[in-house]
């Protein structure tokens, strides 16, 4: 399991918050520190692969439970 | 590698039509591109301080999912623009879909590059000082400036 350094809680937020939250936190953090982001629009996996691919920084990681997607980004 | 660029033209002053330059221009911005949004027409409305004027209409928009289904002709009738106007809003706000105003912050915020057409500024009549901090005014040879070298151009 991968051990992040931060969370950031995109529950409720609907396209193209989660992804805005994401890239900010990220700002915040240095680099190969690991953020866990918990969203639950379902148009975020998809988003999050995207974003992943096109920022360079890795999707370490990627689950569902209950409605609540989990991805873990590491800085690049 | 040299950043991607983004040029938006936008055009449309409505509370749905709103969304989709501020939407793309934040992702984008999100994503490493450069983005500039040149705002003419009813667009100009977007850049206004307050957005609180913002309305949609379901006159002419057969397309619009209403709660019960009625002649679009029905739509012509008073209040049915304030109706249409506060059920969308009062669904975003439920299914956590940002305001106008935080979408524009957020591309501000992500040094978007906002341009208002100085032909229909002063066609329409508009204040300048009504509008956002940092817009400029230029004219569509400043346009082509930034959408010649850009790798995506969208009209909305």
């Amino acid at each position: 399991m991968v051990q992040e350094d931060k969370v950031l809680d995109a529950r409720g937020l609907n396209c193209p918050l989660p992804i805005l939250r994401t890239k900010k936190a990220l700002g915040e953090m240095g680099s190969g520190q690991v953020l866990k982001i918990v969203a639950t629009d379902p148009g975020a996996v998809k988003d999050f692969e995207a974003f992943s691919k096109q920022t360079k920084n890795p999707l370490l990681d990627q689950a569902e439970s209950g409605g609540e997607f989990v991805f873990f980004i590491q800085k690049a | 590698m040299d950043e991607k660029k983004l040029a938006i033209i936008a055009t449309k002053g409505t509370l749905d039509w709103g969304y989709p330059p501020f939407i793309l221009a934040s992702t984008a911005a999100a994503l490493g591109y450069s983005v500039e949004i040149f705002f003419t027409f009813y667009g100009l409305q977007l850049i206004r301080k307050n957005l609180g004027h913002l309305r949609v209409s379901p006159l002419g928009n057969p397309a619009m999912p209403m709660p019960v289904p009625m002649p679009n002709l029905m739509m012509v009738l008073p209040g049915m623009e304030g109706m249409a106007t506060s059920m969308m809003k009062s669904k975003m706000k439920a299914k956590g879909v940002a305001s106008l105003e935080e979408l524009r912050d957020l591309c501000v915020e992500a040094e978007v590059r906002m341009i208002a057409c100085q032909m229909t500024v002063d066609l329409f009549e508009f204040d300048t000082g009504d509008f956002i901090d940092g817009i400029e005014l230029g004219g569509a040879a400043s346009f082509f400036e930034f959408a010649g070298e850009a790798d995506i151009t969208l009209f909305i």
